[in-house]
């Protein structure tokens, strides 16, 4: 397991990404599970560093765990700012007009759609969500 | 991300290669902003384009909102993972992708 510690703030992003993309390195994952996983990275941390600890400052803990049994990677991210579980919102409307379309949620709704599984939950004062992607 | 722009007449065709994310949308989007004066066909160039989140959806929507007032927006050249995010966000009805 690989651990990254930072500040949760959207110009720490480069080093998230890069973070993962190490680890994936040394995976057989192709280059399109790369692109999913960077963009579900991507939309999660963002929201962290846009949401969790506003508008005060705090950290997030990424935690990386390649299973190689089951061909799976993990990424767990950690931040101790105000409860918030991005499954329980609604997915948005892809189908309406550019006119009508509304932008929020549609990260969130990108990582449901692109990971093989999804969890949450808040423990001891936490927000602890995983990311499943098959490799 | 690197941005290239080739005005031809009232067409304008911008090439944007490398990553199109939180951190870089912006500049996109404040490069658009000033160049869309008179523009009734504004073509997007991605062939170089490796990566785009929701942050670089955002810029294409707002700017397909600007061009479906003022002429038609088109996009040339994503490849399949940037079709792939167009396609899971509904993003490939709301577009003109060539």
């Amino acid at each position: 397991m690989a651990e990254l510690n930072v500040p949760a703030r959207v110009d720490n992003l480069d080093e998230v990404i890069d973070f993962v993309n190490r680890q994936l390195d040394e995976t057989d994952c192709s280059m399109k599970v790369q692109v999913q996983i960077d963009v579900a990275v991507e939309e999660i941390f963002v929201n962290i560093a846009s949401y969790a600890y506003a508008p005060g400052e705090g950290g997030a803990c990424i935690r990386f765990e390649a299973d190689r049994e089951k061909n799976e990677a993990l990424i767990t991210f950690i931040d101790g700012g105000v409860p918030y579980d991005p499954l329980a919102k609604p997915d948005p409307d892809v189908t309406l007009s550019a006119e009508k379309r509304q932008i929020g949620g549609l990260g969130i709704y990108m990582v449901k759609k692109s990971m093989d599984g999804m969890t949450y939950r808040y423990e001891d004062g936490k927000n602890i969500l995983t990311i499943m992607k098959k490799l | 991300m690197d941005i290239k722009k080739i005005a031809n007449g009232e067409e304008l065709t911008v090439e944007v290669s490398g990553r199109l994310d939180t951190v870089t949308a912006p500049t996109l989007e404040a490069e658009l902003k000033t160049s869309l004066d008179g523009v009734t066909v504004l073509v997007f160039d991605f062939a170089g384009l490796d990566y785009i989140s929701s942050a670089g959806l955002r810029v294409l929507l707002s700017t397909q909102k600007v061009m479906n007032k003022q002429g038609k927006m088109i996009i040339r050249n994503a490849n399949d993972s940037i079709m792939e995010i167009f396609d899971v966000t509904g993003f490939v009805d709301l577009l003109t992708i060539e």
